[in-house]
């Protein structure tokens, strides 16, 4: 077990590494990102200042060393700095990135709850309308652009009907109206996504050798089901939640935008418009470094529930 | 008599009816399970058992036991053809693809020409409230059938010229991905060892980063075009047919055929082109057919971000977004840019479901 988490820990690791130099070499490599710093043409910029400017930033330095002064300032906790307010970027990112968990975790959370009970009865109850009721759920949550969702529900929920808030920030921690439809909307998709896993996983379950030797053996409907097919079955989600993650974080800044959530995705994409290739670079490091951690740790969960994989 | 035997035991041991000589009992399988020297397995639910007898009264002495289709009712008949051939699905696509094609002929108007005295119109069927004369006269003059959007334009022609855009775009990337993934999946599997091991961890790398913040750091640096679109989507298209051409590959190099074209000295090309590449194509298409919706997904997100098609070309994501702010008054701007998409996407993913079950029920997860 220790020789596997020690692996996994090292593979993390150098996954770490080679997403840092492509999200590096992306926004330095493909054109001059001192180019971006300029402002509107006929607005003049001192030439010198130009210089001291892109001094300041490292640019004039090869690639290598403008590698290592980034990512050594990120070792330190320097994130460098705000290209549109010249602030230091370390701080702001640790004030917006709690509403950003918060969302993705409450949408996990439900899609969750929903989404494998759901799988499993669909399984269970093949071809019923009940069935057929939750692949037509998952084929919606598949097809739906996400933030047309959005927009559709602030339509009718914050528009025409006037229950939910059209978008922001609540106060409270979960259970605030704020959160309602962000977290809907956000859910959807991971939720469809673990319907049809866990569904498609019980079905093969539930047509194993183990299922018809318990049921002969008579054992109740309900002990096959939770106690046989159900813990097998889950195991299967568990390998995809890496894709499920990496459309949470797509979908978080999807949502983030059309609730305007004051997260690092939406401070990202509006980082875009303002040219600000920093903030920007910040915000994707810490997304691949969520993405990299919370796989790490889904990994070694998956070695601690199932024991074949230990040896792999 | 019914008679159930325990909690378990679903069958019913029925006695046969009597019948006539050589008549032919009907009913469901349920009922013959019971006869000795008889099994029959699972009926699809349009089949019934047929039993000849040979003597009148007795079941044990059953000759032969046939199972027929049974000829279902024209309304039932139908249903079964919708269920069992994707005809919902081809007919939206063929739809999108046609209205894209043919977006000149079946538009009237431009769909960049603004008219700023024509705005916001709502779509044939919705009666508006604001000076219904004027809107009345607006129609007559440019026969507006899906509305206007806030500058005027005019909404079924920005749609149908939208399709092109969409279309082409998730066509063009998705083509792309299809010869960089194929071939990466090709060599990942043929060679194995070290460079397997690079592009596999190469693809999982790829795979977590955060695909849509990278978009707009290369839509930042490199500014928004056609040419933009087509790179950010190709990037995003191909990881997928790496994975499962490289396991498909694993699973055929040791057939006989391929160790046969090696012993006669095929050059590796050859044996990948020529050997391996029939053997996954059905893989591939089947891959193809779900990656064209999330790149249409993607696509519309993009443009919807401002990083993708730059206006006033009309792309749906961004027609979406244009309508953001007229919620209120004009909803019919960002929804039904969303229903074609959702529609598009939706048909792809039965269709795909449909061909996957026909090319290769090995990727099935049971459905």
């Amino acid at each position: 077990m220790a020789k596997f988490i020690i692996r996994r820990f090292f593979t993390s690791f150098l996954a770490l590494i080679a997403s840092t130099i492509v999200v590096f070499l992306i926004s330095r490599v493909i054109s001059d990102p001192a180019v971006l710093l300029l402002p509107m043409e006929g607005y003049g910029m001192d030439p010198v200042e130009f210089e001291k400017m892109k001094d300041a930033l490292h640019l004039n330095d090869n690639v290598v060393v403008q590698y290592s002064y980034w990512i050594g300032g990120i070792a330190k906790g320097d994130w460098g700095d705000d290209l549109a307010t010249r602030q230091p970027i370390a701080p702001k990112l640790k004030e917006k990135w709690w509403p950003t968990a918060q969302l993705a975790l409450s949408a996990f959370i439900l899609a969750t709850v929903i989404g494998i009970p759901l799988g499993i009865f669909s399984a269970v109850k093949r071809g019923t309308y009940l069935d057929i009721g939750g692949r037509s759920f998952a084929v919606l949550g598949q097809s739906l652009p996400t933030f047309w969702l959005g927009i559709v529900g602030i339509f009718i929920f914050a528009v025409q009907l006037g229950w939910l808030p059209s978008g922001t920030m609540g106060e409270g921690f979960f259970l605030n109206k704020n959160l309602i439809m962000p977290t809907v909307v956000l859910a959807w998709l991971p939720m469809a996504g673990y319907m049809r896993l866990v569904r498609s996983a019980m079905l093969d379950v539930l047509d194993s050798e183990y299922i018809k030797l318990a049921r002969s053996k008579g054992v109740s409907q309900r002990s096959v089901i939770w106690k046989h097919g159900f813990r097998n079955a889950i195991l299967a989600p568990l390998t995809f939640a890496g894709v499920l993650l990496a459309g949470l974080i797509t979908g978080s800044i999807a949502v983030e935008t059309v609730f305007a959530w004051p997260g690092i995705a939406r401070w990202a994409v509006e980082a875009v418009f303002s040219n600000n290739l920093t903030v920007l670079g910040a915000v994707t490091l810490v997304f691949t470094f969520a993405f990299i951690a919370l796989n790490f740790i889904v990994d070694i969960l998956y070695a601690f529930v199932d024991p074949r994989l230990r040896l792999t | 008599m019914i008679r159930r035997r325990s909690k378990f035991e679903r069958t019913n041991t029925v006695p046969l009816r009597p019948e006539p000589a050589r008549g032919i009992l009907e009913g469901s399988v349920r009922k013959l399970v019971g006869i000795p020297g008889y099994f029959v397995g699972r009926l699809r639910r349009t089949q019934t058992v047929q039993a000849t007898t040979a003597e009148a009264t007795a079941a044990q002495r059953i000759e032969r036991v046939s199972i027929v289709e049974n000829d279902l009712g024209p309304i039932r008949s139908t249903l079964r053809f919708f269920r069992r051939w994707p005809v919902l699905s081809s007919f939206i696509l063929t739809g999108m693809i046609v209205m894209a094609v043919f977006a000149p002929l079946i538009t009237a108007g431009d769909p960049e020409k603004a008219n700023l005295r024509h705005r916001t119109y709502p779509p044939f069927f919705q009666d508006s409230a604001a000076d219904a004369t004027q809107i009345e006269k607006g129609r007559e003059e440019a026969n507006y059938f899906l509305g206007t959007d806030q500058l005027g334009r005019d909404l079924w022609s920005r749609l149908a010229y939208g399709a092109r855009i969409s279309l082409a775009v998730a066509a063009v990337s998705l083509v792309s991905g299809i010869v960089i993934g194929t071939a990466l999946g090709l060599i990942a599997g043929y060679y194995g060892g070290i460079i397997d091991e690079l592009i596999t961890r190469f693809v999982d790398v790829w795979l977590g980063l955060p695909f849509i913040l990278i978009a707009l750091v290369i839509a930042l640096v490199m500014g928004t075009s056609f040419i933009t679109v087509f790179i950010l989507l190709g990037l995003l298209a191909w990881t997928p047919f790496v994975r499962q051409v490289r396991a498909e590959v694993l699973s055929l190099k040791y057939r006989e055929y391929v160790f046969s074209a090696q012993i006669a000295g095929s050059s590796t090309t050859r044996i990948l082109v020529r050997h391996l590449l029939p053997g996954v194509i059905n893989t591939v298409i089947v891959i193809a057919t779900f990656r064209i919706g999330q790149l249409i997904l993607v696509e519309a997100f993009l443009s919807f971000l401002g990083a993708g098609i730059p206006p006033p070309t009309p792309a749906w994501g961004a027609m979406i977004s244009d309508g953001r702010g007229y919620l209120r008054d004009a909803w019919w701007i960002s929804v039904f840019p969303g229903l074609a998409i959702f529609l598009t996407v939706a048909s792809m993913s039965f269709f795909g479901d449909w061909l996957r079950d026909r090319l290769d029920p090995r990727l099935r997860q049971v459905d």
